[in-house]
């Protein structure tokens, strides 16, 4: 079947041949380059910690344009096998895992320590979007409970590592496919109000103790200021004091005398919003949001089903990073460990995120072919 | 699997239009969920602003105190009494040293420094933080402090921090007068916290305990500055925002002559007692010593128990000072106030005379009072009664008198009150009368009493300085003066003059007010028991008489011996020591020059062997004189100053009969 795509250029520029989209990748280098400026100060102004970053996010491109290559409609062939394969190692994490700061989320395979929950937030909507892609749209109710079912159990099984904010994450990539999908309103007031129904269990069955304690600090971050409560009392703090301007870069007394702890990771926004201020928030912002316009401008405009609900779930998966990290660091929601997508220093989660990115730019740019 | 075939007749553009739809669905979703983040940073960085900015900067910014330097005590020709002395620790921060342990070790070795003040060192090391100074030997004597300085570049990381300590370089010569300071404890901090003072004191350690250094704290402690540092979340110092330098406390210059109060505790040694030496003129005290006494620095380092112990176990109560303290029967030395209360109710004259046949009776009374010469003194007057010191003369003045009016003009030359001396530690005495000894007792008063107050026994109780006071009053004819130690204040003052600061110290002399004298309804009266005094010392054959021979300047006085009555404090019964406690007080007043009093002395010297006053108080009033006057000469030529003279006495005296 020949594509008929209207905004088809009639020449393929030297992005779309080596399968780049130009302005997603201004958006993506910027907010890059502004991170490595919020780590030197959040680092201790120390230029060891910029040039790992530095690294990281060279890496972090380099895989992006790889993914980049390979034509979206291949994952169709491989969404099953790589689906079950990633299951039976999530299952080993739980057996055989590698503990790191209390929680089991790497496999060492030898030569490499490896983290399967990184590679389920890609897997998981492939799949749920190759499964539902398959039948006519909008989805029926029996496909999406079977497309639930395959969204949950690798959610239950990353919780269980325990790893809240990961699992958060994937639930999320399989429920932003199915409503794309076009879930009916009616099954998403029932499914509503079945989770609000599953809170109290998760709370007294499931969730382990220091998650409740993270739940209890949002609600009254006071009770313990020295204890639990200090992350984000500090962290309301820093972004409080750092008014409409900021006290400028390198000039954040929160973060410079290190009352505020993680700084450089999962709470940067805290240094960022205390340094640059209402004004430096407000297009950090902007550029989130032009993100994800144009990610959402791709998946409007792919050609298959399946690009669609792909490139539209990694688009909205991205945004729930940058809206639980911000919410948690100003207090809006509980803490749970999900950097500040491409400002966080940090290495794994920003390398699946670029491949991310990397299929997004792939099926902006391969329009035409399909499988 | 689904076929291929399905897949080609999907409807496409109604799958598009759905898709679209639930994209522009979630892009509202993804603006609404922006817009609640902006607004809840918006509603931290605006509507909060000032409230996390504070709560930002009291995060970082804290106000260090800084102790102001304690004033400084001088004697009243600027020789320092109390002085801040730097004392030398060796400290170390932790993170400066390589290797803890062995640079330690070698410290050690270099400044003899004992291996539990090493261990003790490593323990507090290990608790505290690695960039916080740990303190590894205190008190460095000049030795230690010169071998480290020299090799001070091998243990980088160590230093030796200065710090003032107060140090009274006369020791126990000054202990009961200028007292001393010490830590403060937890009684201190409440009673500061208490008086709103707490603040101030923020970064003091000492704090005046007892004497002139409690009685002044306020003028010697000076005020509190402030370091305004800025400091990350371990409490490490940064940087310093501001600084707001202490201002010192205010200087002090006393009364006291330290030369005259060498001159007492040499004349009290091997003795318990007290001497207070006056100046009638304006109530300055030139010494005010009290043997035996102790070292006032023990208490400034903390006493260790062993020491405080043998202190507090003492017989000899070292400390008590007897001068403010000691309650000590006045004897004989009061009769020149009761022969004034005698001519001034009109039982008296200057002519009048009884015999005394060596005894007193009271009509109806078998018991006999002795007079203390066996034979007795034949007929005695006013003049005769205080040279000799008659008893008999004043059983009979006393029985004549009434417990009343001897009490009466006894609390207008300050017996039985405090005399308002600038030291806490002060007792009032007793002045017994009717009311008194109901109060006290819930008795009666018995004439027999009224008999023995009239040579200042019974209950009659006074301290050295309230008859060096009494006696003032007496030679100053019934002006009173405040007895004081304090003489002036110095503080630095900086001003501004043509735009720069220039700082000059500026003294400040204390006015003490005269309380209202006593006027005699004869004024003549003062004269004729002042005539009686000065023939007490001058004439051939009084009491006085021995002691002042040859003395170069003019004094009047009146001994007095004291029957036991000891100074006890929960006191066992000891044979050996009872034997010394039943001796007699030997008690001295004295002023000088007759014509213009300069100065008064007062003795009382406790259990002496024998000779009473005569023989041990007036010799040590002597001594004091002799150093206050040195080479002056003071002739005394008014003939109508010396009714009942024959000739002129003093230094004239002194020339016509080598």
């Amino acid at each position: 079947m020949r594509t008929t795509g209207q905004d088809q250029p009639k020449q393929r520029t030297f992005f779309q041949r080596i399968h780049l989209d130009f302005p997603l990748l201004i958006g993506i280098m910027s907010l890059m380059a502004l991170g490595l400026f919020v780590v030197f100060s959040a680092g201790g102004q120390e230029f060891d910690i910029v040039i790992r970053q530095a690294i990281r996010l060279g890496i972090a491109l380099v895989v992006m344009f790889a993914v980049a290559q390979i034509p979206p409609m291949s994952y169709q062939k491989w969404a099953v096998p790589v689906f079950i394969i990633g299951i039976l190692m999530l299952v080993a994490v739980l057996l055989f895992g590698h503990v790191g700061k209390g929680a089991q989320r790497w496999l060492d395979l030898g030569f490499m320590k490896f983290q399967p929950s990184e590679i389920m937030k890609l897997v998981v909507p492939i799949t749920v979007a190759w499964y539902l892609s398959q039948y006519d749209l909008p989805a029926k109710t029996s496909n999406i409970v079977v497309a639930f079912v395959l969204a949950l159990i690798p959610t239950l099984l990353i919780a269980k590592q325990p790893d809240l904010g990961t699992s958060l994450l994937i639930a999320s990539s399989g429920i932003f496919v199915i409503f794309l999908a076009g879930a009916s309103w009616r099954l998403i007031a029932v499914c509503g109000g079945l989770a609000s129904a599953f809170a109290p269990i998760l709370w007294f069955f499931l969730m382990k103790p220091y998650q409740k304690q993270r739940v209890l600090t949002f609600l009254n971050p006071e009770q313990d200021p020295l204890g639990s409560g200090y992350h984000i009392i500090q962290s309301k703090i820093a972004i409080g004091s750092g008014g409409i301007n900021g006290k400028g870069w390198l000039q954040g007394t929160q973060s410079q005398l290190e009352f505020l702890p993680e700084r450089h990771t999962d709470f940067i926004f805290a240094v960022f919003s205390e340094e640059f201020g209402l004004i430096g928030v407000a297009i950090l912002l902007l550029v989130y949001l032009a993100i994800v316009m144009r990610g959402l401008y791709i998946a409007v405009n792919a050609q298959q089903a399946f690009t669609k609900l792909l490139a539209g779930s990694l688009t909205l998966t991205f945004f729930v990073y940058v809206f639980v990290n911000i919410g948690m660091v100003s207090g809006l929601l509980p803490v749970v460990g999900v950097p500040l997508p491409l400002v966080s220093y940090g290495g794994t989660s920003m390398v699946t995120l670029m491949a991310g990115f990397g299929i997004i730019m792939a099926i902006s740019t391969n329009k035409r072919v399909h499988a | 699997m689904p076929s291929r075939k399905r897949i080609s007749i999907r409807n496409h553009s109604a799958e598009a239009n759905l898709f679209a739809r639930r994209t522009f669905i979630t892009f509202i979703g993804v603006i609404v969920m922006l817009l609640i983040l902006f607004s809840n940073v918006y509603s931290l960085e605006v509507s909060s602003y000032d409230k996390y900015k504070t709560k930002s900067n009291s995060n970082r910014i804290k106000l260090l105190p800084v102790a102001p330097n304690r004033g400084l005590i001088y004697d009243r020709n600027g020789v320092l009494l109390a002085e801040n002395k730097p004392i030398f620790s060796l400290e170390m921060i932790p993170e400066d040293v390589e290797n803890i342990e062995e640079s330690l070790a070698e410290v050690a070795a270099l400044l003899d420094i004992s291996a539990e003040k090493q261990a003790k060192a490593l323990k507090s090391i290990r608790s505290k933080r690695r960039f916080k100074p740990v303190e590894i030997s205190s008190r460095l004597n000049d030795q230690q402090v010169a071998e480290f300085s020299v090799n001070q570049h091998k243990f980088p990381g160590f230093f030796i921090d200065a710090r003032l300590k107060r140090y009274y370089p006369f020791s126990d010569l000054t202990t009961h007068s200028i007292g001393y300071v010490a830590r403060i404890n937890q009684r201190d901090s409440i009673k500061l916290e208490e008086q709103g003072k707490a603040e101030n004191y923020a970064a003091t350690r000492n704090i005046g305990k007892l004497g002139l250094e409690k009685y002044y704290e306020e003028l010697l402690h000076g005020t509190i500055g402030h370091q305004e540092v800025e400091i990350n979340n371990q409490g490490r110092i940064i940087r310093t925002l501001d600084f707001t330098p202490p201002i010192p406390g205010k200087d002090i210059t006393l009364s006291l002559d330290i030369e005259l109060q060498m001159i007492a505790k040499r004349a009290l040694a091997g003795k318990r007692g007290s001497i207070v030496v006056m100046d009638p003129r304006n109530g300055e005290i030139l010494a005010m010593y009290s043997n035996p006494s102790y070292d006032g620095n023990l208490f400034v380092h903390g006493i260790s128990s062993k020491n405080y112990n043998k202190l507090r176990n003492s017989k000899d109560l070292p400390f008590i000072n007897r001068s403010t303290q000691g309650r000590f029967p006045p004897a004989s030395t009061v009769k020149p106030f009761l022969a004034l209360t005698g001519l001034e109710e009109n039982l008296i004259t200057p002519e009048f005379e009884i015999f005394d046949p060596g005894f007193y009776q009271l009509k109806g009374v078998k018991n006999k009072r002795r007079d203390w010469k066996r034979w007795g003194h034949g007929k005695v007057n006013l003049t005769k009664s205080l040279e000799q010191s008659c008893n008999i003369y004043y059983y009979d003045l006393a029985f004549r008198l009434g417990i009343t009016k001897i009490a009466t003009m006894m609390e207008r030359f300050g017996f039985g009150d405090y005399t308002g001396i600038d030291v806490h530690e002060e007792r009032s005495g007793i002045m017994p009368s009717v009311e008194w000894k109901r109060a006290r007792f819930n008795q009666q008063w018995y004439t027999g009493e009224t008999l023995s107050v009239g040579i200042g026994q019974s209950y009659w109780t006074v301290t050295p300085l309230q008859l060096a006071n009494a006696t003032s009053i007496l030679a100053n004819k019934g002006e009173i003066k405040i007895p004081h130690l304090l003489k002036s204040t110095t503080e630095e003052v900086t001003e501004i003059v043509d735009g720069q600061e220039v700082s000059r110290s500026v003294t400040e002399e204390i006015i003490y007010e005269d309380k209202r004298p006593i006027v005699l309804n004869d004024s003549k009266n003062w004269d004729l028991v002042l005539d009686a005094m000065h023939n007490t010392v001058q004439k051939y054959r009084a009491t006085g008489y021995n002691a002042f021979k040859g003395s170069t300047y003019d004094a009047a006085g009146k001994t007095g011996s004291a029957q036991v009555a000891n100074i006890k404090q929960d006191e066992k019964y000891d044979a050996k020591k009872t034997q010394e406690n039943k001796r007699d007080n030997a008690m001295f007043i004295a002023f000088a020059p007759y014509e213009a009093p300069e100065i008064v002395v007062s003795v009382a010297i406790e259990n002496v062997a024998e000779g009473g006053g005569a023989a041990n108080a007036a010799p040590v009033a002597r001594q004091m004189m002799d150093q206050y006057f040195g080479d002056r000469v003071i002739i005394s030529e008014d003939q109508s100053r010396h009714p009942h003279h024959e000739n002129v006495y003093g230094a004239k005296k002194l020339s016509t009969n080598p």
